[in-house]
């Protein structure tokens, strides 16, 4: 990339310089560097442009919903299609009980399999087929883990939750914490891989060189050195956690009610919009499935937001 | 070099789509009413249809048979009862299909007169999953009004056992199964039960998507089914064919005149054996006929009374008008196989009558 930079900066220059330098570059070439700069602005300019008109989208069609139903609409219960009243906060606590029970099992694997395969083992055919098989977990269809999740998870949940003495229904936000967690490890785990491995082997080699234990140079230069890739992986965890759809909607339960723990069953907001949306025939239901979509999306933005401060936070020092 | 390449097919594959949905963008906000493929003169010979998915399996083979006698292509997309009606609202399809007849509010968004034709019949029914339990299960109004609405929990409660004398019934949890997304089968059901129960009534409504009080949602009749099968204690509703073809138990429901009713196609079609009102909408949930099953409903084909518009010729309307002619008489022979109830000698009547008021350009399309 070092080249298409100083490309540019060199059309910019002799543009603005006398005739004789430009001499040295070609009609031709002059011509795909323009070009090449002008669709490297085309393209980032589209990407933000598609953000920016999905939100607008966004707004506008949840504008009937936000007219009748207000604020109210982010702390209310019921979801009553038959009444038009509609409240999103049993889906809010229902996309972020998942996400962040998810984020909380899948830590620690994640944190494990990057130390492994970063530090302990970062070559051979165990540890590439191990990688693989990382790999692969992000790679299979949400609708899979979905119909594991119906299949072998929820029958097991269920003679859990009878040993518990908890009503033995298996489907619900523990199931979905669970799923959730699986399917987000890899993101987790890739990045704090690579990030351990580009650790300097200098700063590793000094502290074993003063007498320190493996489990010391991971614990003090390691995981100090690559915090902040850490802690990025764990929030793009978070995000598909947030966002994920299908697999949720087939263990969760699907019920509008206010979650009482995380055994009981409840709905979020991805699967609330792609259960109900194919069918709202009233404006105001419409509108307010797509307000849940507005919600989701600023709920995702403030997430991200507050996990960079907070990242940054962590590396400052 | 090869993150170079890569980038660049990301570029090249992002150029493409930002103009993809330009095009598009720019077609749906400009000339969404004159551009609509249903509405291109150039091709007569294939009809455009949308809506319930309750009615899909019927209609690929009603579709198929009649493309093989007359050539006619039809191309039929499942999404559901309400997506046919906005389908048709928007005029992007030549004719919706529903399991409900259109809402206040949907005939006033569509501003001219639309014609309900019954197609076929189904029924909704309630399979449970009670291994202890070998003979067929009664229920009856109140007591289905009651497990949906939370108040009867256990399987072994009076009100249960009083209407199945001589079945031991076991003290598991009931489960109520519904369906999770917005479907015309809760719509006949939540109809049937805010008909026999003044507190669901009141509580809760009939519609689509309703609010549950209680119980778990399943996508799908298959998801709604799958979970009956696993969750022990479960009680779920699916509509009929679906459970003859998986082999579910389902209940006995007493109807209005009293009596205990199976679902079966005979007892769908003595349901919907009674006076059909001229205009054709009417449900037949909780049904006077005395050996009908109560939960039982009509689907119908919605097409607009006045077949010119958007620029639509008269071939293509006559095409699709003779179309349904055919689905309500020879087209029937192929429901019972599919497990759906044939129209009663009523409904073919009310039909037919229906069709011949169906008008292009002011003259009628049937002669």
């Amino acid at each position: 990339m070092p080249f298409g930079r100083a490309g540019i900066l060199f059309i910019l220059q002799s543009v603005s310089m006398k005739p004789e330098k430009r001499k040295s570059y070609s009609y031709r070439q002059i011509h795909t560097e323009r070009f090449f700069k002008g669709s490297l602005v085309f393209i980032s300019a589209s990407i933000l442009l598609v953000v920016l008109a999905i939100m607008f989208t966004l707004i506008v069609q949840s504008t009937p919903s936000l007219r009748s139903l207000g604020v109210g609409y982010l702390w209310g219960k019921t979801w009553d299609p038959v009444r038009d009243i509609y409240g999103a906060l049993p889906f809010m606590l229902g996309t972020l009980l998942t996400s962040f029970l998810a984020l909380i099992i899948s830590i620690p694997f994640s944190f494990a399999v990057a130390i492994f395969l970063g530090e302990y083992f970062p070559e051979g055919w165990f540890s590439n087929f191990l990688k693989n098989a990382i790999e692969l977990i992000a790679a299979v269809p949400s609708v899979i883990y979905g119909f594991w999740g119906l299949a072998v998870l929820v029958p097991m949940v269920r003679s859990l939750e009878s040993a518990m003495g908890v009503s033995p229904v298996g489907y619900g936000i523990f199931s979905s914490a669970l799923i959730l967690a699986v399917m987000i490890i890899p993101y987790a785990a890739s990045l704090g891989r690579s990030m351990i491995q580009m650790v300097p082997s200098a700063l590793k080699e000094g502290a074993y060189s003063l007498g320190a234990t493996r489990y010391e140079v991971i614990k003090s230069v390691i995981l100090p050195y690559t915090k902040s890739g850490l802690l990025a992986g764990v929030l793009l965890s978070l995000g598909r956690a947030l966002g994920e759809t299908m697999a949720v909607t087939m263990v969760i339960g699907n019920t509008p009610l206010m979650p009482k723990n995380i055994f009981s069953t409840g709905n979020t907001m991805a699967s609330v919009i792609a259960n109900e949306l194919g069918e709202a025939d009233k404006v105001v239901y419409n509108s307010a499935l797509i307000e849940l979509g507005l919600v989701l999306f600023l709920v995702t933005v403030v997430i991200n937001m507050v996990g960079k401060k907070i990242i940054s936070r962590f590396t400052e020092e | 070099m090869k993150t170079l390449k890569f980038l660049s097919l990301a570029g090249l594959a992002l150029i493409f789509s930002g103009s993809v949905l330009m095009t598009t963008g720019c077609g749906s906000g400009a000339g969404s009413k004159s551009d609509s493929s249903a509405n291109k003169s150039g091709d007569d010979n294939s009809i455009l249809g949308a809506g319930s998915s309750f009615d899909n399996p019927l209609f690929s083979k009603m579709f198929s048979e009649y493309n093989k006698n007359t050539g006619l292509i039809i191309n039929y997309q499942s999404i559901g009862s309400g997506g046919g009606i906005k389908g048709l609202t928007d005029k992007t399809v030549d004719f919706g299909a529903s399991d409900a007849v259109l809402s206040d509010d949907q005939a006033k968004t569509m501003g001219v007169p639309v014609i309900h034709v019954p197609v076929t019949a189904g029924a909704v029914v309630l399979s449970y999953n009670l291994p202890e339990v070998k003979d067929t299960l009664n229920l009856s109004p109140d007591v289905l009004a009651g497990i949906f609405m939370g108040t009867i929990t256990k399987w072994n409660d009076a009100r249960i056992a009083a209407i199945n004398k001589g079945v031991k019934l076991p003290a598991t949890d009931i489960q109520v199964v519904h369906r999770a997304d917005a479907s015309g089968t809760s719509n006949i059901f939540t109809t049937y039960l805010t008909k026999v129960n003044k507190d669901w009534e009141t509580k809760v409504g009939k519609g689509s998507s309703v609010s549950w009080p209680v119980g778990l949602g399943g996508k799908g009749n298959e998801g709604v089914a799958g979970t009956v099968k696993q969750t022990p204690g479960a009680i779920g509703y699916i509509e009929l064919a679906f459970a003859i073809q998986n082999n579910m138990p389902f209940a006995k429901m007493q109807n209005k005149a009293g009596n205990f009713i199976t679902p079966s196609i005979a007892s769908v079609t003595a349901a919907a054996n009674i006076q059909i009102p001229d205009d054709a909408k009417v449900s037949l949930t909780n049904t006077d006929a005395a050996d009908g099953y109560p939960i039982s409903g009509l689907s119908w084909v919605l097409i607009y009374k006045e077949q010119k518009y958007n620029n639509r010729s008269a071939d293509r309307a006559a095409k699709m008008v003779k179309l349904i002619q055919w689905m309500i008489h020879d087209g029937q022979q192929y429901g019972t196989p599919l497990f759906y109830a044939p129209l009663s000698q009523n409904a073919v009547n009310v039909g037919d009558a229906l069709l011949k008021t169906v008008t292009y350009d002011g003259k009628p399309v049937l002669q």
